[in-house]
């Protein structure tokens, strides 16, 4: 994040850079994000976050996010506990399996360095 | 020299999948070796548990006996099938029944069903609230605190149970509760003779079993690109070619739509994973860290490097309980203003409600096409909607309080605001609500068996 600093930096939508996947367990769901390339699986890893993550969640009331690397794949995984107010038969919401949280996070503005030149996604 | 691979395919990933995706799959892939069809989700059971409650003879996967009427003629015409499902539910015996009685009015009884039991271990819960392998997985709870409402509790059986019936010559296995990927690996333990010692072949079975356990979501379905898919009404179902090595190549049925790429592959690898170099199977305790994904060809990707080791000493249970009642009930708003009329309905339902005294333990008011998926999260602006659905729930204890809301919906169409519609359902339904109670149970506890039916 210091090294990133130095540099001027603008806004892009995570969905931009990567693709995700989202599902539910009980109360709480995963979301796996895939970076699109190396490049932008090491600028993800520096300010996709857990804490950027869960405060990003917390209007859904998530708990404490935890993040999983998968470099092999370029991937993350962030578990969201809780964050489906209560999750299958119980919660009372329109997306009660998190269905649509991969499509959410995608959403997440982050703020890359201009220098790295990051490639967006075509499809 | 290679040998063939054991081509495994998924043609039903839930209860309410396309009732006639296996035909098609056979159809389109005749010298498939097993078909794995998967109807139980989280809570599924206890839906099958208020069917047992009405007809004991009930409890299983109905709709898995109208696959089986699919099937007939190809194994009246020599098709080698064999079929691996859980859609006994709480009653593999009953289903397997019915299923045989089938089989033999149309000649096929040459053909041999199997049971595997010994998930249900309801009695087991319900006797020993205070063990603490039955706290709630998450919270921590103690099973003491949900125990008088416990409806089902079903431990995920592995594969090994499956591999034995398979061995007795079992053409359709039918099992009630098992880990999803066990439907796959139980076939490949049969085929390749396996031990629970094969750790990594085995994390490669559960791996391919993982990625084809939802069907078409990992031919295209559900993935980032939708948009870009081909031909989605004519998507095809996924194959598994599984290798001595447990490696497996991912594909799908040719002139299918959809697509098997390393994106879709990826996807599906991590849905619904949580450590993904910890992932807990009664068969293997496996790590996703080190796979490799190849694109062999079209529609074709190579999945390996999964390593395993000794599984757990216990199985993972779902259980369910009684958890009062709920419904739901939607309107919808045309007009300027919409959304802030919606919003007004909403709380106008709920104040006249209060008013005689009716205050539910939660509730719900929800703008849909506003964002509403995620409230607060991606906000947009409710003033530019001309247009939204007003979706209003409830949740309480008391049947009647519920059921009161219910009739409360439709005297909007003539009190709320000019441009309100889509009221044609009729009164909501008042539903049952299941809590989900994930807890442990030692594997010696109860230990899986399966019986050749004749």
């Amino acid at each position: 994040m210091r090294v990133a600093n130095k540099f001027p930096k603008s806004s892009i939508r995570l969905g931009e850079i990567a693709f995700a996947r989202s599902g539910d367990k009980g109360s709480s769901a995963n979301v796996a994000i895939f970076a699109t390339s190396k490049r932008n699986y090491q600028l993800l890893h520096l300010v996709l976050t857990a804490a950027v993550v869960e405060r990003y969640f917390k209007p859904l009331g998530v708990g404490k996010v935890v993040r999983y690397e998968v470099p092999h794949l370029q991937a993350f995984n962030f578990i969201l506990p809780d964050i489906l107010a209560g999750g299958g038969s119980r919660s009372l919401r329109i997306d009660s399996q998190g269905k649509t949280l991969g499509q959410v996070i995608l959403e997440l503005k982050i703020l890359v360095p201009k220098i790295s030149q990051v490639k967006k996604r075509k499809r | 020299m290679m040998s063939q691979p054991l081509r495994i395919g998924n043609a039903q990933a839930f209860w309410g999948d396309s009732p006639d995706a296996p035909a098609r799959l056979l159809m389109q892939q005749p010298h498939l070796d097993f078909l794995t069809l998967d109807y139980l989700a989280e809570v599924s059971l206890s839906i099958l548990a208020i069917q047992r409650e009405r007809d004991p003879s009930l409890g299983y996967a109905r709709d898995f006996i109208e696959v089986v009427r699919t099937l007939l003629p190809f194994w009246q015409n020599g098709s080698k099938i064999r079929v691996v499902t859980n859609a006994g539910g709480l009653n593999p015996e009953g289903c397997a029944r019915t299923c045989l009685d089938i089989l033999r009015s149309a000649r096929c009884d040459p053909l041999k069903v199997a049971v595997v039991a010994g998930d249900d271990v309801a009695a087991h819960l319900k006797g020993d609230a205070r063990n603490p392998l039955f706290k709630h997985l998450e919270s921590g709870k103690s099973l003491t605190t949900v125990a008088d409402q416990l409806v089902t509790a079903n431990a995920y059986l592995g594969a090994p149970a499956i591999a034995h019936a398979l061995n007795a010559g079992a053409s359709i296995v039918i099992t009630g509760r098992v880990a999803d990927p066990s439907l796959t690996v139980g076939p490949c333990m049969h085929h390749f003779g396996w031990k629970l010692e094969n750790h990594d072949a085995l994390a490669g079975a559960t791996v391919a079993g993982h990625l084809i356990e939802c069907g078409t979501q990992v031919t295209g379905g559900f993935s980032t690109d939708w948009l870009a898919t081909p031909d989605p009404g004519n998507i095809g179902f996924p194959i598994a070619e599984v290798r001595a090595d447990g490696s497996c190549v991912i594909t799908k049925p040719p002139g299918t739509g959809g697509e098997v790429n390393e994106r879709t592959v990826k996807e599906q690898l991590l849905y619904e994973i949580g450590d993904p170099g910890n992932y807990l199977s009664p068969d293997v305790t496996l790590s996703l860290l080190g796979i490799d994904l190849k694109t062999l060809g079209k529609d074709r990707v190579q999945v390996r490097g999964a390593k395993g080791r000794a599984a757990t000493r216990t199985y993972k249970v779902s259980a369910t309980y009684r958890d009062g009642f709920k419904a739901h009930a939607m309107l919808t708003i045309y007009g300027r203003d919409a959304v802030a009329k919606a919003r007004r309905c909403g709380t106008a339902v709920f104040e006249k409600l209060k008013r005689i005294g009716v205050v539910f333990e939660r509730s719900e008011i929800e703008c849909l096409g506003t964002g509403a998926c995620a409230p607060g999260v991606v906000s947009q602006g409710d003033e530019k909607f001309m247009e939204t659905v007003l979706r209003l729930s409830v949740a309480d204890s008391r049947h009647e309080a519920v059921e009161r809301f219910t009739k409360e919906i439709a005297p909007l169409i003539t009190s709320g605001p000019q441009g309100i519609t889509g009221y044609t359902g009729g009164r909501p339904k008042v539903q049952s609500v299941f809590g989900y109670w994930p807890c442990l149970i030692e594997k010696k506890k109860t230990p899986p068996r399966f019986r050749i039916l004749s």
